[in-house]
């Protein structure tokens, strides 16, 4: 079984890369495929943290790369989640410690046990960049329904082209619907339409992600936040399926699953 | 051999390292060879390169750029005669124009090119961070999105939506236009006018700017006939 290396990426900090790494990573695992989460954003870790496994570390990619350990030494099975894997990143180097190729080697080394593999990109588009984007077959480019966001996130879009990793698939994370209503946040339509890429998934704004980053339990392993249905919803759409978005434009986006807004994503 | 394969120049923005014609993979490795024998000098560099008439894809530019950073260098800009070439460093987001004295500069931006003769014609959508300069004119099909900039000797036509920031008659052409499909630019410039989109939604139709009376003035595209 080769495993389909995904980068998730976004051009500017903070819009929730680390927050849908973890995520997808723990629905594609809670749906039996296995999975390993690569931090790569060196010298800034957290994909450990919000997944909770923080106190777990021995080994890091850094430590894997440069040969003090084996790879699977630096791999840190997850707590809740069988199939789950991290293997995080170096806190106390900086991106010059990996290049591009070693992260291709470190996947290929890894393809052949898993079913995915999630790359956590560092903001920017400089060498941690590069490095997460060197092994990918797919990239999720992830972008807040802001014009500073949306801005970078074309960008890098551009850049993914560039590199023939494209085309990229969106990711709009933390819209609030209330907000789009009273036309104080820019629509999902709106983004898709600069941006012209296929969307994968629109995740609401919801505070239990927060809480759940917090506790370091993945909110899309909640079956009762919005959220973490939006979530599952990406992960089944990655596996090929084809799921409707959730319709967060009517009441205050409680239960409004009603099917298509924008299409079926195909 | 007379002329070495490689031959590396001290240019105001750091080294120039140009590279003859012959199989791609040997000079490649000739390059990396030579930088790898000379560390001390190229290390933490910004390098830029002609590469003559090799022709290259992004998967060769690109992987020698990731060499190239992986020996602590930065590649900068690729200069060459082919236009796949250029196309590629575009797309990759480095410089193809390498300033090396003023004279030189002159030559690449002539003033005195005959309008209307010389175009580029770009067929995908303009990104952030894109930028496309040339001395005549820009024909784009496809949209100009924001943070994207187009600046032309001559007229610029957008067969898509304009967001970005554009420059017509960038060498004091004030007969220049811009049209597009839908005309929203972040700026648009004719001649040495500077003009902003007014705040308010516009109406989606074709419109064409130019200049009337020192003032940049934008029109409906069927309004114009008449």
């Amino acid at each position: 079984m080769a495993a389909k290396v995904i980068t998730i990426t976004s051009g500017k900090g903070g819009v929730g890369k680390t927050t849908a790494t973890a995520n997808i990573g723990a629905a594609l695992a809670k749906g039996g495929h296995t999975v390993a989460c690569i931090d790569a954003d060196i010298g800034l870790r957290n994909l450990d943290v919000v997944m909770g496994l923080e106190n777990r570390i021995v080994y890091d990619l850094v430590d894997a790369v440069e040969g003090r350990c084996r790879l699977k030494q630096a791999m840190i099975k997850d707590k809740h989640i069988p199939g789950l894997f991290l293997i995080p990143s170096a806190q106390t180097r900086d991106k010059n410690a990996v290049s591009p190729t070693d992260m291709i080697r470190l996947c290929d080394e890894l393809r052949s046990e898993m079913d995915y593999i999630l790359i956590d990109s560092p903001a920017g588009i400089e060498r941690g960049f590069r490095n997460a984007l060197a092994p990918a077959d797919e990239v999720i480019v992830v972008t807040n329904p802001e014009v500073s966001a949306v801005r970078d996130a074309d960008r890098i879009i551009g850049i993914i082209e560039a590199e023939e990793k494209g085309p990229a698939k969106l990711l709009i994370n933390r819209l609030n619907p209330e907000m789009v209503r009273h036309k104080n946040m820019i629509s999902a339509d709106d983004v898709v339409d600069l941006l012209a890429i296929q969307l994968i998934g629109i995740i609401p704004e919801d505070k239990n992600v927060i809480i759940s980053t917090n506790t370091g339990v993945p909110v899309a392993t909640d079956g009762k936040s919005l959220a973490g249905e939006a979530y599952r919803n990406v992960s089944l759409r990655l596996q090929g399926n084809t799921v409707p978005f959730m319709d967060l434009s009517k009441g205050s986006g409680l239960f409004g699953l009603i099917s298509n807004v924008f299409g079926t994503g195909e | 051999m007379g002329k070495k394969n490689i031959e590396i120049k001290g240019i105001r923005d750091g080294i120039l390292v140009e590279i003859s014609s012959g199989d791609w993979k040997k000079r490649e490795k000739e390059l990396l060879d030579h930088i790898k024998n000379n560390k001390q000098f190229f290390k933490g560099g910004r390098l830029a390169l002609d590469v003559g008439s090799h022709k290259l894809k992004t998967d060769r530019l690109a992987s020698l750029r990731n060499a190239l950073s992986d020996q602590n260098i930065t590649l900068w800009a690729v200069k060459s005669s082919s236009l796949v070439t250029e196309r590629t460093a575009q797309n990759l987001g480095l410089s193809i124009r390498i300033q090396q004295s003023t004279a030189e500069q002159q030559g690449e931006f002539p003033s005195s090119t005959i309008e209307g003769e010389e175009a580029v014609f770009v067929q995908r959508t303009l990104r952030s961070g894109h930028k496309i300069k040339h001395v005549g004119h820009v024909i784009i099909l496809g949209d100009v999105n924001p943070g994207a900039e187009i600046v032309a000797g001559g007229n610029i036509i957008v067969w898509g939506r304009l967001r970005g920031t554009v420059h017509a008659g960038a060498k004091g052409d004030e007969e220049a236009v811009v049209c597009a499909l839908q005309l929203s630019p972040t700026q648009l410039r004719i001649a040495d006018k500077i003009s902003i989109s007014p705040a308010e939604d516009r109406k989606v139709e074709p419109e064409i700017a130019q200049l009337k009376d020192g003032q940049v003035i934008a029109r409906n595209w069927n309004s114009r006939s008449g």
